[in-house]
């Protein structure tokens, strides 16, 4: 078995629309405390399409999937996460060039350079950059000291809650939570959380693949 | 041909009435003004393959100027520019004008036969009038 064939890459993105839909409620709680309280139903709605989507269309290209779930973002979401998750699977599917975890780990970090790209964002401004940057690096880290796949993306979504937590105290600098100043400070970035969500559905999807 | 217009918006009812209102500025005269906005299912929302499906039919081999409004607007006009074809992105400008004020000033200028820069230019300048009769 490929680790990362088609069929995984997929069992990954079915793993996030299920944790998106149970945690709907939650994010748009977060979104409501410092946006505009849509990022739950937004991401819901754009993750469900996917799902409905990689159905009618199965791909055995792992591009062609990671595109197929770029598109559909891009087209359904409609708040300013399509853009961002649609340029991050965008560039993924660009990047991706074989099927181990050092692939993976090129590709996720190529969709995340797309993601600080189209947002003009840096780690710290309290997006979801913050929990993103973070597990590329952990990725990174264990794909490189030859750890296997399993353990690189238990750290990696490891390394995405911790910034994720961290960006309760922060003062937002990009997004609608930057009107807010100082007062969007106290609440946890409903961007790091959902960009968790992604990076734990791949802990989840893909274990036991290597 | 003249340049292409495209309104990029969150709202199908801002977007139209927009381009109403900038359409008055050339009684009698057809300027064909691309619009995509709101979501898949009509809200409030931005459509990255629906602004370059409408900035790929406004392009009549002179290029496209597109107005938006705020926030994903912005995104995904910029995302858009990532589905086009590579010859047609090197003809399509983003504009960073206010969306009203931009687009009358675009308008006019891209109904006068004017290119692409000079229409990007003077949807930029909108603004000045606005800001010269307040400040005086």
């Amino acid at each position: 078995m490929s680790a990362v064939d088609a069929a995984a890459l997929t069992a990954w993105v079915r793993e996030f629309a299920r944790l998106a839909h149970e945690q709907r409620d939650a994010l748009t709680r977060l979104d409501a405390a410092i946006g505009d309280a849509d990022h739950g139903a937004n991401l819901d709605r754009g993750l469900t399409a996917v799902v409905a989507a990689l159905e009618a269309q199965p791909a055995d290209d792992p591009a062609a999937v990671l595109k197929t779930v770029a598109t559909t973002l891009i087209k359904t979401v409609g708040g300013a996460s399509g853009p961002l998750y649609g340029t991050f699977f965008l560039r993924a599917a660009g990047a991706l060039d074989g099927d181990d975890g050092r692939a993976l780990a090129t590709a996720v970090r190529a969709g995340y350079d797309g993601v600080v790209a189209r947002g003009k964002a840096e780690r710290g401004d309290k997006t979801m950059l913050d929990a993103l940057g973070p597990a590329c690096d952990a990725l990174d880290e264990a794909v490189a000291a030859g750890e296997s796949l399993d353990d690189a993306l238990r750290a990696a979504a490891a390394a995405a809650a911790a910034g994720r937590d961290a960006t309760e105290p922060l003062v937002a600098r990009k997004g609608r939570a930057s009107y807010l100043g100082e007062r969007s400070a106290g609440h946890v970035d409903p961007g790091a959380a959902s960009a968790t969500l992604l990076v734990e559905a791949a802990a989840t999807a893909l274990a036991g693949r290597g | 041909m003249p340049v292409g217009l495209v309104v990029v918006s969150h709202s199908r009812a801002l977007a139209d009435a927009a381009v109403e209102l900038a359409r008055g500025m050339l009684p009698g005269r057809d300027l064909a003004v691309g619009v995509a906005a709101g979501d898949v299912d009509g809200g409030l929302g931005t459509d990255a393959t629906a602004i370059a499906d409408a900035v790929t039919a406004a392009d009549s081999g002179d290029g496209v100027v597109v107005l938006m409004d705020l926030g994903s607007a912005v995104l995904s006009a910029e995302t858009a520019l990532e589905l086009l074809d590579d010859d047609l992105r090197e003809r399509v400008v983003l504009s960073p004008a206010p969306l009203v004020e931009g687009l009358v000033g675009a308008a006019v200028t891209a109904a006068s036969g004017a290119g692409r820069a000079r229409v990007a230019a003077e949807a930029l300048r909108g603004l000045a009038p606005k800001q010269a009769h307040l400040s005086g």
